[in-house]
């Protein structure tokens, strides 16, 4: 056994000389980009960091992000249980290319994520006049915010979920059915004990995604400061104003988000593991 | 379409169906349906003149070339990360493991503004690239940076399960057969990867053609020449010219279709090569 080992692995010379190659290709790629994020927001110190985040511009731009979250994530959540179910627990024609349809916004430009509520809501778009004339505003309001990051995160659940739910198979269910139990009950009992782990990193990749969106916002949201601007366009704004210290300030508030989100995904792949 | 091939006692399908296909179109189909319909109210001699003028040819030549040079880069250093973490132990490499993901978790606009003050002429970095006359913000180079930074785990999260996945019987028994390890590596391991480089590739060209935060700040934005594609979109739309914008967008949007169905076809040709044997 030790001898096939040694004959399968390379030189110790070799191995570490790749392992350096790699390991300074994703310092520089990786590590230092995250490592300026907080170096700047910090180099005036803790209070000026503090400060910055506190401004009323700031956070507006928080709250706004939070808002949007809240109503694409459970939005999102929903249909990632309904389409799991319908593609985890059902054999039925057409399903690939249901698949590759719920994949679409993945490989859709941010900024045509964007383009395309303006086509649909825009003063020049489809809906456009008829919302003017009964003063109904989307486009450069919240409400093109909170559609544009609906798409971009629409796949995030589901595309967690699927595989999670079809590993899981279909016996505890059938079972739970022939024994009488409801359907909402057996999802409820059965099936949510079993995906829960799949769910959380779903949701958290989701909102992640949701807060952080940046193309599709920009293009829907006018950047009117304290009313349009969510953490990423203010985070802009800041930095095109030469502010760098409060633009990385902000920043490092996404950043922390990202750093969550990759921990709790190491947590839910330890749990995965364990059952 | 969509019919249940096989009678189940689980209850839902139809519910649960309906309500994903009404979502989808309503969310996704519908809205991006209208790239189509716009374009096709104008005439082909526009659209042509629009997605030909000098202006768009350069957004796209920078967009696509500096993604296509990214990807290619990636696909070396990827496979090099991933082979390291599939085969090696080191300390400290479960957190670099996780690490790979960072690019797809971080905000666009956060690691845009992270890497132009990095390689900006006063930065890290940019300092030492600049004394030896490399211009690494506000050029082609910034846009390539960027990319690279964002296709990163679409490359490494593709090959490095293939790799672990890779039997060590079939390595012992040509390696007991005489076999050295490059013939090892070139015979059985690069074959074994090819499909899933193949789609690594495409799915990190069709992401990074399209890219927007991480390249924005980066890229000089001077038009004809430092000018993203989807940054001459925006500009269109600040015209107001929804067809300019809408022409320049769908000849994206169909490229990176393109690419996606490539990274689809084979990881197709991959279970069927692992089928047959």
């Amino acid at each position: 056994m030790a001898t096939s080992l040694a004959r399968r692995t390379e030189s110790p010379l070799v191995r570490y000389s790749l392992i350096g190659i790699a390991l300074l290709y994703l310092f520089l790629f990786i590590i230092l980009p995250l490592f300026i994020v907080f170096a700047t927001a910090l180099q005036k110190g803790i209070a000026v960091y503090l400060n910055s985040l506190i401004d009323p511009d700031t956070i507006a731009a928080i709250r706004l992000t939070v808002i949007t979250a809240l109503i694409a994530v459970p939005l999102n959540l929903v249909f990632g249980i309904a389409a799991s179910w319908a593609i985890a627990k059902f054999d039925f024609r057409g399903k690939n290319i249901l698949l590759t349809l719920i994949d679409l916004p993945l490989s859709v430009s941010p900024v045509i994520s964007g383009l395309i509520f303006v086509l649909l809501f825009g003063l020049q778009g489809v809906f456009g006049p008829w919302l003017r004339d009964h003063g109904w505003r989307i486009i450069f309001a919240p409400t093109a915010i909170v559609i544009a990051t609906i798409f971009v995160t629409f796949p995030m659940v589901a595309r967690e979920l699927i595989p999670v739910m079809k590993a899981q198979g279909n016996d505890e269910e059938e079972a739970a059915i022939t024994l009488g139990a409801s359907g909402w009950k057996t999802f409820w009992y059965v099936t949510l004990p079993n995906i829960k782990w799949g769910l959380l990193y779903g949701v958290i990749l989701c909102n992640a995604r949701a807060m952080g969106e940046f193309g599709a916002v920009s293009v829907v949201s006018g950047h009117i400061r304290g009313l349009t601007n969510t953490l990423p366009l203010q985070i802009e704004i800041l930095y095109n104003d030469y502010n760098f210290t409060a633009a990385f300030a902000a920043a490092s508030l996404l950043a922390f988000l990202a750093i969550f989100t990759l921990v709790i995904k190491s947590i839910v792949e330890r749990y995965e593991h364990r059952s | 379409m969509f019919l249940l091939k096989q009678r189940t006692t689980i209850p839902g399908f139809h519910l649960a169906l309906g309500y994903t296909i009404f979502y989808l179109s309503l969310i996704v189909l519908i809205p991006l349906s209208m790239l189509f319909i716009k374009t096709s109210t104008i005439s082909f001699g526009e659209f042509w003149g629009i997605v030909t003028a000098p202006r768009t040819l350069a957004a796209y030549r920078l967009s696509f070339g500096a993604a296509f040079i990214a990807s290619f880069i990636n696909i070396f250093f990827g496979f090099l990360v991933a082979w390291v973490l599939a085969r090696y132990s080191f300390p400290g490499k479960k957190l670099i493991d996780a690490l790979i993901d960072f690019p797809f978790a971080l905000p666009t606009a956060v690691a845009g503004i992270a890497l132009t003050t990095l390689y900006s002429s006063n930065g890290l970095l940019g300092q030492f690239l600049y004394k030896i006359g490399i211009q690494s913000a506000y050029s082609w180079t910034g846009v390539v940076l960027a990319l690279i930074f964002i296709g990163l785990p679409f490359i490494v999260r593709t090959v490095e399960p293939v790799l672990q996945e890779i039997d060590p019987e079939i390595e012992d028994a040509a390696s007991s057969l005489g076999a050295g390890r490059f013939q090892i590596f070139r015979r059985i391991i690069f074959p074994a990867v090819l499909p899933s480089l193949v789609t690594g590739f495409g799915l990190a060209f069709a992401r990074t053609i399209g890219e927007y935060g991480s390249v924005v700040f980066i890229a000089g934005n001077m038009p004809g020449k430092t000018e993203i594609a989807p940054l001459l979109i925006i500009t269109k739309l600040e015209q107001f010219d929804y067809s300019g914008a809408t022409a320049i967008a769908l000849v994206m949007l169909i490229v990176s279709f393109f690419f996606m169905a490539l990274a689809n076809w084979a990881q197709w040709w991959a279970s069927k090569r692992v089928g047959m044997s």
